[in-house]
């Protein structure tokens, strides 16, 4: 098995002897995307004309439907059919049935029962002929329900509960320390609901092929919704194709599938056509899934010189009754500061809501609101800076667990960002700092965020022109994966970029983890270098075995793979003619990495911090961002930017759950108040004036073969504390 | 009450897109948006909302930036319209587009398409003068191209991935330093 020692040792990718590993090379796909020729789920051409599914949204939060009158819409001009409970399609009607022992998922059945457990959860489909026919008819669908008396929709954390999963962590004695500490900090925050909003709206294209189902679907991952649609169609998994080439975003609620994506396969089943079956923007805000509110308390304590001895942050949330999501806003704090006292932990409430699930960087994204303001108050208490205190606080071990840190270069991050943002200037006292109109302040705050990584596998080609094809289940939610793939295949390989070929998103590629969590370039660029590595040691020894070939009866130790060539010191060929003359139709092989063995030795994160100035009107109490940077270690950096994009974007989230981000339900109907991009306020270009990001140096040598770390959550994570500190700066007003 | 549903009303009528007269016939109800998409597949225009809230489905009518789902194809009978496919293709790609990868002003590139449309359409307009919410003097003859200016003008195109900072630095790139 792989230890994390294996990972420090010399490969391609720590070698970089082309330069290619790091480079700013342009996205792979980006012609395709700047032209509008990619195609995303639902602009997949079928093979003949599809029909048009759209859904109907239950009324009521919480009951069952009771009647469905639907002879005005199945009589509407061009309608194939209407399915509702009273009619669902023959499918897989357990939920989580498994016909299939060694399926990854279960089958997650459509209209299979009358209970409505959300607002606007899908409970009818009608389609037709014409998008415009589908959609007039969906409006004729009458149904009739029974809302339940007893629903809970609106949180109230007093009526939380244990949180399964992770309820509480304890650290010497909390309560007895928090109480001696000469100063404290005991304040509750708020975090509202907010929602994904990708800008492709969820989608699935499908048709069948014999007994063959291809579905184009807009989904993070691969090989689990594979496994689901085939316990829910009941057929066997490799009857099913599943493709997801071009994703328009994801940020965690494209991990989860929605109804379009069986009632597209079962419709075109059913009526012998391709169906495709897109979300409306309203139907992504209730009928998908959101970041849950939270409720979070911090106390912290500390001597006078600014040591902390005790630390507490409690997290209360609420989930869906049916689906117990847990947004572990707590958890990331047990990694950041020292303090010998700690108390960390979550409670829930289920609720007869939306369903609640991963949003970018779950957890942190909201527990460093928090915790990073709670920091801010306290350095205000003790008159230390903010960073001083931090700096006081630096733990050289896992506060909690005392792993060692794999690399971990916080401090690098403040020191460094302070210096080039002008966090000197800041006047610690709020409220001196003017320009015209405007209050001006400053405001820090730290990021950190888990670093993961995935068993994955990818196959590798070597074909007869010399391309190398890369072919893995992985996906590309704008993350950058298609581009990161193909440096690591070049690098891997010792071919320029022009000649790999990257091929991502079907199911019938080797397996991937997918896109979430930040352990997409991880897990399957880690693949992507076993793959390389297996073809090369496949291409030598069919090199060193071929009399035809000038490497014939060198060791096979011996053989280096550069500038596109088989290379024995001067002995060598090309790629292209060892393939030419063994094997024309190409050289395929399938690599596979996993986790070290002892990679839980260690405490591996991404790192950054983050500093803002922001005005603040003082008539109107508007704020307006004005300049932010971040600093970040995120170890190696694969390419200098597409990772600088993911960081700046994630620092946008968090200029959007500081300042405009923020979703209600209803009491009365438990619906999402914002259904649309007009009411919920995801940043526009207006709100983001000067904002950049930069990476420090690094390899983490004890995270992956790569030397990497996530890119793609980390930049969120504290973002918007930074914003609140710099509010209360300009203005003295806390933001909790 | 309901209003009985009859047999969709058809039109068929000419239009010009990416500098092809077509003649299209269609139900009456059909966006401009839809029309591209499902009946000319041309699917680079982007459906993010359909209610002309987020631009992705921004296309350029004349040289004016419009959202293609807030009207109906019937009502650009015998104007010409210019999608994302019409503004440049890989390999012949127009500078804007050119600017959008080397600035990397795209991630999951589903906005992008609109972007770009709006940008152009953009610069047009302050070429032409007309003035926005942020311009200081609305009586000057040219209106300096700030950074504000390009912010508060792209604001009507939502980028979920936030490459805000990116598309600014790709139309400034194109449209040159602030005067």
């Amino acid at each position: 098995m792989t230890t994390v020692a294996d990972y420090a040792k010399p490969n391609p990718i720590h070698q970089n002897r082309q330069g290619i590993i790091g480079r700013a090379v342009d996205r792979y796909e980006g012609p395709l995307k700047v032209s509008g020729t990619a195609p995303y789920a639902y602009e997949v051409k079928p093979p003949s004309p599809p029909m048009y599914g759209v859904l109907v949204g239950a009324e009521i939060g919480c009951g069952e439907v009771i009647a469905v009158d639907d002879a005005a819409a199945a009589a509407a001009p061009g309608v194939a059919l209407v399915w509702h409970p009273f009619n669902a399609p023959p499918h897989q009607g357990a939920r989580g049935a498994k016909i299939y022992v060694q399926s990854l998922a279960g089958a997650e059945p459509v209209f299979a029962s009358k209970a409505v457990t959300y607002f606007g959860q899908p409970v009818a489909l009608v389609v037709a002929d014409t998008l415009e026919n589908a959609s007039a008819a969906a409006r004729l669908v009458r149904l009739s329900y029974n809302e339940a008396a007893e629903r809970d929709y609106v949180f109230d954390p007093a009526k939380a509960g244990p949180a399964r999963g992770d309820q509480e962590s304890r650290v010497g004695d909390f309560e007895a320390a928090f109480a001696a500490a000469p100063v404290k900090v005991d304040e509750t925050y708020t975090t509202p609901i907010q929602n994904h909003c990708q800008m492709e709206p969820c989608a699935t294209t499908a048709w069948w092929e014999d007994d063959k189902v291809v579905v184009h679907a807009s989904i993070q991952m691969i090989k689990q919704p594979q496994h689901l649609l085939a316990e829910t169609l009941m057929i066997d998994r490799k009857n099913v194709r599943l493709l997801s080439r071009y994703i328009g975003g994801g940020f965690g609620g494209k991990g989860s599938v929605y109804e379009d994506f069986a009632l597209a396969a079962l419709a075109a089943r059913d009526l012998g056509r391709p169906v495709k079956i897109a979300l409306t923007r309203q139907q992504m805000f209730n009928a998908t899934v959101h970041r849950p509110a939270t409720v979070q308390r911090v106390r912290l304590g500390a001597t006078t010189d600014g040591r902390l001895t005790a630390f507490a942050l409690e997290a209360t949330t609420h989930a869906a009754r049916g689906e117990p999501f847990l947004e572990r806003a707590a958890a990331f704090s047990r990694s950041l500061y020292a303090a010998p006292n700690r108390l960390t932990g979550h409670k829930l409430q289920l609720l007869d809501i939306a369903v609640a699930s991963a949003m970018r960087a779950p957890g942190e994204a909201v527990g460093m609101l928090s915790l990073e303001e709670a920091m801010d108050e306290l350095a205000e208490k003790l008159g230390l800076d903010p960073i001083e205190l931090r700096l006081r606080n630096e733990p050289d071990r896992h506060p909690e667990t005392g792993q060692p840190f794999s690399v971990r270069q916080l401090v690098e991050c403040m020191k460094d960002g302070a210096a080039r943002f002008g966090w000197e200037k800041r006047n610690p006292k709020p409220g001196q700092m003017r320009d015209g109109r405007w209050l001006v302040g400053l405001g820090m705050a730290t990021a950190i965020r888990g670093n993961f990584m995935l068993p994955a596998k990818a196959s590798m080609r070597a074909e007869a022109d010399g391309t190398i094809r890369l072919q893995q289940g992985m996906t590309d939610i704008g993350t950058g994966s298609y581009t990161i793939l193909a440096q690591i295949t070049a690098e891997t390989m010792g071919v320029p970029l022009e000649k790999v070929v990257v091929e991502i998103g079907d199911s019938g590629f080797s397996p991937a983890p997918g896109s979430g969590g930040q352990f997409g370039a991880a897990s399957a660029g880690s693949g992507a270098l076993a793959g390389g590595m297996a073809l090369r040691a496949k291409l030598a020894d069919l090199a060193i075995a071929d009399p035809a070939s000038p490497l014939y009866g060198a060791s096979a130790a011996a053989v280096d793979f550069r500038d596109g060539l088989i290379a024995v010191e001067n002995r060598s060929e090309t790629i292209a003619s060892l393939v030419q003359r063994l094997s024309p139709a190409g050289i395929e092989v399938e690599g596979a990495s996993a986790p070290a063995g002892d990679a839980r030795d260690y405490a591996s994160h991404s790192y950054g911090a983050h500093f803002a100035e922001v005005g603040v009107d003082p008539i109107t109490g508007e704020v307006r961002l004005r300049r932010m940077l971040g600093a970040f270690a995120c170890g190696r950096i694969l390419n200098e930017k597409t990772a600088r994009s993911q960081i700046t974007g994630g620092m946008i989230w968090g200029v959007g759950t500081a300042l405009t981000e923020q979703n209600r339900v209803d009491p009365r109907y438990g619906s999402l108040v914002a259904q649309d991009l007009a009411t919920y306020l995801a940043p526009v270009h207006a709100d983001i004036a000067n904002l950049d990001a930069y990476f420090l140096p690094e390899v983490d040598d004890k995270a992956n073969p790569l030397g990497i770390k996530g890119v793609g959550e980390a930049g969120i994570c504290g973002a918007g504390a930074a914003i609140a500190n710099a509010v209360y700066n300009a203005c003295g007003a806390r933001v909790r | 009450m309901d209003m009985p549903v009859r047999a969709a009303t058809r039109a068929s009528f000419e239009i010009t897109v990416n500098g092809e007269a077509r003649r299209v016939e269609v139900d009456l109800r059909t966006t401009l948006l839809d029309l591209l998409r499902e009946h000319l597949g041309l699917t680079g225009t982007k459906k993010g909302c359909d209610h002309g809230q987020c631009g992705a489905c921004t296309v350029l009518v004349g040289n004016r930036r419009i959202n293609a789902c807030l009207s109906l194809a019937i009502m650009h009978e015998g104007e010409s319209v210019t999608t994302i496919e019409g503004v440049g293709l890989p390999g012949a790609l127009h500078p804007m587009q050119v600017a959008f990868l080397d600035r990397d002003a795209f991630q999951c590139g589903y906005c992008t398409p609109g972007q770009i449309c709006s940008s152009l359409g953009m610069l047009a307009e302050v070429a032409r003068g007309e003035p926005s919410e942020v311009t200081g003097d609305l009586a000057a003859e040219t209106i300096p191209l700030t950074d504000e200016e390009i912010r508060e003008r792209m604001s009507g195109n939502i980028c979920r991935c936030s490459a805000y900072p990116q598309i600014r630095e790709a139309i400034r790139d194109v449209a040159g330093a602030p005067a």
